[in-house]
């Protein structure tokens, strides 16, 4: 069971207080009409599936609600780190140095 | 006393006898003799009968590496345990275990004619035979092999015992409590950390209960353990090293009890977070691969010394050792001094620490380098050995009672190599160790492969003059591996480890190869010409020995298995006699019968009576959501189809939510309640869902929405009065609103007082009735339902269910989502699309109504059916044809979602979803069912008040 | 190839079994094949030996970043039943079924399919609604699907409890007689045997690393741990790592991958008959020929590649084990391991042509590419020679999620209201 730090609560808690809610930084677009199906196919239903480094969504359900990402390696199950939704996608895991909201 | 128990030795309190029954024969042991040693001690060597060829064996070992002796424990009805081994079994007294997978008898097994067939039966001999002829598989072949498989007995009864869980939350979690575990424990306790040291054995020690010089300094550091507030748990195995420093752990806590004092939880589940784990789990003597190697009385030297110094039991009286280890040596010399006759020590190097030889010359000892054991004699227990100089046929013959291996030691890695830890060969151990690091995780003592004392070589099966194909060298002692079958395997191609594994299934017996997966890879190696390491390692998978089902599942049983919701009406429902239905987690009224009512019956007069009268029913359950701010209305209208910003406080509407695909997610009727607030509600199994996507879409896509989402669900009990004369019960209790059709019409809202207590009333109607949802604090639904009962009772008001709901409902083609639509349709496919906001711009789900196959003329399409026969009711789930009798594969249509006898038309109605449905009213079509076609003719799905005039009574 | 009976088993013995060759050459990749399947698992393997068998083309190799049949294949509950609910989805899964009956006997390799039956458990009128859906549509299309009452289904189920008080009441059950298992290694290696003696070249422990593609933009053969292989075709069948492989291709894929964990007991004499799977309280059981009960656990929530679950999902699936099955609360558990199951948006698989030209997919089985390992192989197969989907699979196409045109089984089983 992984351990997973809450950026809002600021604290590690048990993956079962935890719901997974998919890949991250999938931006719904302002203007659906504005897609074409294809691009709103890769909207809907494209993913990552990164093997290794994968940005993704948690939500802090059985706590304090609140939805956040995470990049965690998807070979080791490793959390990287964790940050508070609206946060900008981080680069490269030494480069970065934005809002954490809470180091792993 | 016995003649192999030993006056002034061991562990055990020999003053107090424990009787057992052993194969049904009463046997007398001693407190704290496990049945391995009490069975040792009554000279039993022979334990049970192997898997495949139903050979003698004897026990192994002395821990829960041994493969042999698999007992049945029977601890009365439902409290039967298959495949226990005996090594791990707690003396006890009205102890009563059987050997299993032998017939008639251990001694005279019918079975064991398979071992003179075994010529027949190699690794994978399934593949390629009971191929002809075809059917015979599963009516000959298959039943055969299965009732030829199999271990210990199957469960035909409940188990009544209890089991439980908890959770541990420490700074340092030490696994094993041998020395290493113990001087971990020792270090880290003076820091003030919450340390756990945990042990599988009953007693915690490891290897030092088998070494009388350091019995002292164990005492005392258990005592400085206890004394530091260390939680020290014996009979407590971690099954499994997890993400993040989670160790699951099995402790045992009335096995080792007599059934008749034992009481509380059989076993506890231990769910341990860590913020550092030390692994100190020690490491397993690895036996040795020769011709009959199986023979009862052939043992791991290490349980020898076991045996002899914890339990004071002598395994022979004439015991010859073939090592390839030094460590042997300290079991023959300590056997020695207790008085055992070595018959002789075989050691297969040639060059021999002169230490150890000047100490075996000083006990009168035959020392035999550089030869080795090429054979075993005896019918159901060793009696002598053959051996032979390496590379020499001048073979000899030694008599002995027992036949101690010494081959070296394997690191326990399991849990390690749970943890996806990296392991190294070491050359000098001929093992896998713990190599790299892990989060929270390092590995000490022998685990590590800090192994004393003393070296060894480490070789495939031993060397033999004999041809080596010619006899059975074992190396999984359980699953009757051979060193011959794996040979075989790497001549048929099966070259990496995890092929040879599961071709010859080593490894895959109740022990998990925790003595035959080291052996197996040597032989392999041997047969393949490369190095061990190069053929690689099986994984190792939890749980580290096996652990009960009840353990895992805990107290998730019967009422607890999952939580039932009830609303607070549930009790009155029961006490009326309520036949109820789960409905997602709730446990809802399907209907009342009355007397010798069946549920048509039942459902046909509470029909009739919302129609004509008045009925009653519980609508708690559905899902309710306050969704407020001033942004509300925006991101209602974000959500659902339908256009909410025009909405007048005080009015509700009927609201559509789709997901992002376009498809029908969930359904309920809202009420804005002020500028700034709507009181949602949602299907019963839909509630948490809609709320967890409402939430999504506002934290994440929409943050900048000003609107707060809080679930009442349970916070209101809602009682929906329907039929004519609904109004009439609820209005001499209701204060401070305007009842009238005027002031209050169909889909208006207000609030006032019920009973003396808050009320929200909707006026909507899920019947086709004029009809009022009156929400209530929860806290007061028992007694506001109570009050409009006895109102009613002058209207003849009648209670209904689930049932009558989805009648009345399908009278008036109201869709149920999750029963009409299945998550494939549209709104437009359920005849809804008039919930779609025409003008919006945008909303959840809107962008894929406009795909390609949204628009086709052929999508399934919500209709009507009525039947050609008005007395049959088609079953739901039927399928529709336009052609009947067509041949197989039939092309169809669609299918029946709802289907009832409505008593109000005195017919059969249905509902179904069919191609291009819309366009096919009046036509007719067939549904055609397994002994009959029954015709139906497409109608509009309304059945009844087409013109809606009822709702507004 | 020497072929397998009990005749040659019976003469090899007198040889002490010295005799018997290689089921398959360990095989070096040569400079290019006609066709390359990357993924050497029951689908893959398949597929080369229905190509060089069917198709004529035997100049083909299937490579594996590891063992063959070391993914998905040696992983599975071994589960084999055909009544889904959709025309699509009874076709492509019954296809199967027909070529899984009389396996054996094609690759001369005892796969010990076992018609054990399939019971699918109803606990709720949705799930009796449900059911009764599938077996209707399943008898309109040929596919054998019937209807017990609980008393029934415990009739051929004894450890089955239908105690109409438990939490989640047995209502009644859907039987699929033709369902049953498989011996899941013995399928990799079967095929694996009989492509290898009709020329194809299996080629394991050869991670792909790239897949090279010309100007046009058509393949032009796959980069590896081993070299460059040319080839015209690559046929992709590599379960949980598919996104990884279409990336190389430059493909973008509708797939997530998650953990999906087993176990088995210690093994017993036989007492569990058949198949039995509950969808609403989760639990999936057999009894496997050598005693083991063997139990499918739950997907855990979220991507990943690492091949381990969590403990908490074995202890939920084994509250509901023994929920349905409460004589096995005593049984113990020997071996829990974890998978990677690649599942798409409408959890029905993708198998066919992908925008690259020369690129044949079979992915997105979810967690149940197991029962379907003989039609995939064969459609696959069809595909990757005609170039063109066969008719069973032409659906099964990536298009539909531009379309909308989903193929989803689990949407219809949905539970609400």
């Amino acid at each position: 069971m992984l351990l997973i730090h809450c950026p809002y609560c600021d604290e590690p808690r048990p993956e079962i207080e935890f719901g997974y809610a998919g890949e991250a930084h999938i931006a719904r677009p302002i203007n659906p009409d504005d897609l074409s199906d294809a691009e709103w196919e890769t909207y809907l239903f494209v993913r990552t599936n990164a093997r290794g480094r994968h940005f993704e969504r948690w939500r802090h359900v059985h706590g304090c609600g609140r939805f956040f990402n995470a990049v965690r390696d998807t070979v080791t199950d490793t959390f990287e780190r964790t940050y508070k939704a609206g946060v900008a996608r981080p680069g490269e895991a030494d480069s970065w140095t934005g809002d954490t909201g809470g180091i792993v | 006393m016995s003649a192999f128990r030993l006056p002034g030795r061991g562990r055990i309190d020999v003053a107090r006898p424990v009787a057992f029954r052993f194969d049904g024969k009463a046997m007398t042991g001693a407190a704290g003799d496990t049945l391995a040693s009490a069975l040792l001690a009554n000279g039993v060597h022979l334990v049970g009968r192997s898997f495949k060829y139903h050979r003698p064996r004897g026990l192994l070992g002395a821990g829960v590496e041994e493969p042999n002796a698999l007992m049945g424990v029977d601890r009365g009805p439902g409290r039967h345990t298959a495949n226990v081994r005996a090594t791990t079994i707690e003396l006890h007294d009205d102890l009563t275990v059987e050997t299993q997978n032998r017939w008639p008898s251990l001694g005279f097994d019918l079975g064991a004619a398979t071992n003179l067939l075994s010529p027949l039966f190699p690794a994978g001999f399934y593949n390629k035979t009971f191929m002809w002829p075809r059917s015979a598989w599963e009516t000959l072949y298959e039943p055969a092999i299965r009732r030829m498989a199999g271990l210990g007995k199957a469960p035909h009864a409940i188990d009544p015992d209890r089991y439980t869980a908890r959770h541990d939350f420490v700074d340092l979690l030490i696994v094993g409590a041998g020395r290493a575990g113990i001087e971990a424990a020792l270090a880290a306790s003076a820091s003030g950390e919450r340390v756990m040291l945990i042990d599988e054995q009953p007693e915690l020690g490891g290897k030092l209960l088998a070494n009388p010089a350091r019995w002292d300094w164990l005492a005392g550091a258990l005592t400085r353990l206890d004394d530091a507030g260390v939680v020290c748990l014996s009979r407590t195995t971690a099954i499994g090293l997890y993400h993040d420093g989670f160790v699951g752990a099995v402790e045992r806590l009335t096995d080792h009890l007599p059934p008749a004092t034992a009481t509380g939880p059989r076993e506890r589940l231990h769910r341990i977070r860590a913020a550092r784990i030390v692994l100190a789990t020690g490491a397993i003597e690895r036996p040795l691969v020769f011709a009959d190697n199986d023979r009862p009385g052939v043992m791991l030297a290490s349980a020898a010394r076991t045996y002899l110094h914890r339990y004071g039991v002598a395994v022979g009286k004439r015991v010859a050792l073939m090592v390839t280890h030094d460590s042997g040596y300290q079991v023959a010399f300590d056997l020695a001094e207790a008085g055992i006759g070595i018959a002789a020590i075989v050691d297969s190097r040639p060059d021999l620490d002169p230490s150890l030889k000047a100490r075996a010359s000083d006990l009168g000892l035959e020392l035999i380098p550089h030869a080795v054991v090429i054979g075993t004699h005896g019918a159901k227990a060793v009696t002598g050995i053959t051996l032979a100089p390496l590379g020499s046929r001048q073979v000899r013959k030694i008599a002995c009672d027992a036949l101690l291996m010494a081959g070296g030691w394997t690191p326990t890695v399991h849990l390690w190599s749970h943890g996806k830890g990296k392991l190294g060969w070491d050359e000098a151990l001929g093992a896998f160790v713990p190599e790299g690091e892990m989060d929270r995780v390092t590995c000490t003592g022998a685990c590590a492969g800090a192994i004393d004392p003393g070296h060894g070589v480490h070789a495939e099966a031993l060397w033999s003059p004999r041809d080596p194909a010619s006899f059975k060298a074992f190396v999984d002692l359980q699953n009757d591996v051979t060193a011959r079958d794996i040979r075989l395997a790497v001549r048929e191609g099966f070259r990496s480890i995890e092929h040879i594994k599961r071709y010859t299934t080593n490894g895959m017996a109740t022990d998990q190869g925790k003595t035959s997966n080291l052996n197996g890879l040597q032989v392999a190696a041997g047969a393949l010409g490369n190095t061990a390491p190069q053929v690689g390692l099986t994984t190792f998978r939890p749980p580290y020995t096996p652990t009960t089902f009840g353990a895992l599942a805990g107290s998730a049983k019967d009422a607890l298995f999952q939580p039932t919701r009830k609303t607070v009406i549930d009790s009155w429902a029961h006490a009326q006699g309520a036949v109820f239905e789960n409905v997602a987690q709730w446990r809802r009224a399907r209907y009342f019968p009355r007397a010798s009512e069946d549920m048509d019956a039942a459902v046909a007069r509470e029909c009739r009576a919302v129609r004509t009268g008045v009925g009653m029913f519980d609508a708690s359950t559905l899902g309710k959501i306050e969704v407020v701010g001033p942004d509300a209305a925006e991101f209602l209208n974000r959500m659902y189809t339908n256009p909410w910003k025009a909405l007048a406080p005080g009015r509700c509407r009927y609201g559509l939510l789709l997901g992002e695909d376009g498809f029908i997610r969930d359904d309920g009727v809202a009420a804005r309640l002020a500028d700034d607030r709507f009181h949602v509600t949602t299907t019963t199994g839909g509630a948490a869902r809609v709320l967890g996507m409402m939430e999504d879409y506002l934290q994440t896509e929409w943050p900048d929405l000003d609107v707060w989402l809080t679930s009442t669900t349970e916070q209101y009990a809602v009682i929906a009065l329907q039929g004519p004369r609904a109004r009439d019960v609820i209005a001499p209790h209701v204060e401070g609103v305007d009842l009238s059709p005027e002031a209050l019409p169909h889909m208006a809202y207000a609030e006032g007082r019920i009973c003396g207590v808050p009320m929200r009333l909707f006026r909507v109607s899920f019947t086709g009735e004029l009809g009022f949802e009156v929400n209530v604090p929860a806290g007061h639904g028992l007694a506001v339902w109570e009050a409009l009962w006895a109102e009613g009772q002058r209207h003849g008001i009648t209670a209904y269910g689930t049932e009558t709901m989805h009648v009345l409902r399908a009278e008036k083609g109201y869709i149920i989502v999750g029963q009409d639509s299945d998550g494939t349709l549209t709104p437009d496919d359920a005849g809804i699309g008039w919930a779609v906001g025409k003008k919006k711009l945008d909303f959840v789900g809107r962008r894929s109504l406009a795909r390609p196959d949204m628009l086709l003329p052929d999508r399934k399409q919500l209709v009507g059916l009525l039947t050609d026969d008005p007395h049959y009711v088609l079953e739901e789930g039927a399928q529709i044809v336009d052609v009947p009798n067509a041949p197989v594969p039939v092309p169809m249509i669609g299918h029946v979602t709802s289907s009832y006898h409505s008593p109000t038309l005195g017919r059969s109605i249905a509902l179904a979803v069919v191609a291009g449905g819309r366009a096919r009213i009046g036509e007719t079509l067939f549904v055609p069912m397994a002994d009959k076609t029954h015709r139906v003719t497409v109608s509009e799905p309304l059945f009844y008040d087409r013109e809606g005039a009822r709702l507004d009574g | 190839m020497t072929r397998f009976s009990a005749a040659t088993l019976l003469a090899k013995a007198i040889g002490h079994h010295k005799g018997w060759p290689a089921q398959w050459p360990d095989a070096a990749p040569k400079p290019s094949y006609d066709a390359v399947i990357v993924g050497a698992g029951g689908h893959g393997l398949g597929a080369a030996y229905y190509l060089a068998k069917k198709h004529g083309i035997t100049n083909v190799a299937v490579i594996d970043k590891g063992w063959l049949g070391g993914g998905n294949t040696g992983r599975n509950t071994t589960i084999i039943r055909s009544n889904y609910l959709y025309d699509e989805s009874a076709f492509l899964y019954d296809h199967a079924v027909k070529l899984w009956d009389g396996l054996s006997q094609e690759l001369n390799y005892n796969v010990m399919y076992s018609k054990r039956g399939v019971l699918m458990l109803a606990h709720n009128v949705h799930d009796v609604q449900s059911f009764k859906r599938h077996i209707h549509s399943n008898r309109l299309n040929g596919v054998d699907n019937e209807w017990l009452t609980a008393e029934e289904a415990q009739a051929y189920c004894p450890p089955l409890s239908i105690d109409p008080n438990a939490r989640h009441p047995v209502l009644g059950a859907a039987l699929q007689r033709r369902g049953g298992t498989a011996r899941h290694d013995s399928v990799a290696w079967g095929y694996a045997r009989g492509a290898a003696a009709l020329g194809v070249d299996i080629i394991q422990n050869c991670a792909v690393t790239g897949i090279r593609r010309g100007a046009d933009g058509a393949v032009e053969g796959v980069e590896t741990e081993r070299g460059f292989i040319a080839t015209r075709k690559i046929g992709v069948s590599a379960a949980g790592n598919s996104s990884v492989l279409m990336d190389m291709a430059g493909l973008r894929f509708p797939l997530e991958s998650f953990p999906l964990q087993a176990l088995v007991s210690e093994p017993v004499k036989p007492f569990f008959p058949c198949v039995v799977m509950s969808n609403t309280v989760h639990a999936y059981m057999s009894q496997s020929d050598k005693g083991e009960l063997v139990i499918g656990a739950g997907t855990d929530a979220y991507v990943s590649y690492s091949q381990r679950g969590a403990l908490h999902i074995v202890e939920h699936t084994l509250a509901a084990i023994c929920e349905i099955f409460p004589v096995v609360r005593r049984m113990r558990m020997l071996r829990n391991w974890g998978g990677i199951v690649d599942v798409t948006p409408d959890r029905s698989p993708i198998l066919g042509k992908t925008p690259v030209k020369g690129l044949y997919v079979n992915c997105g089985w979810g967690t149940g590419g197991f029962k379907a390992t003989p039609g995939a192989a064969d459609l696959l197969a069809w595909t990757i020679a005609k170039d063109e989907p066969h008719p069973i699979n032409a659906p099964f196409n990536l298009d539909r999620f531009r379309s909308g045109r989903l193929i989803d089984e689990a949407a219809a089983a949905a539970v609400a209201h």
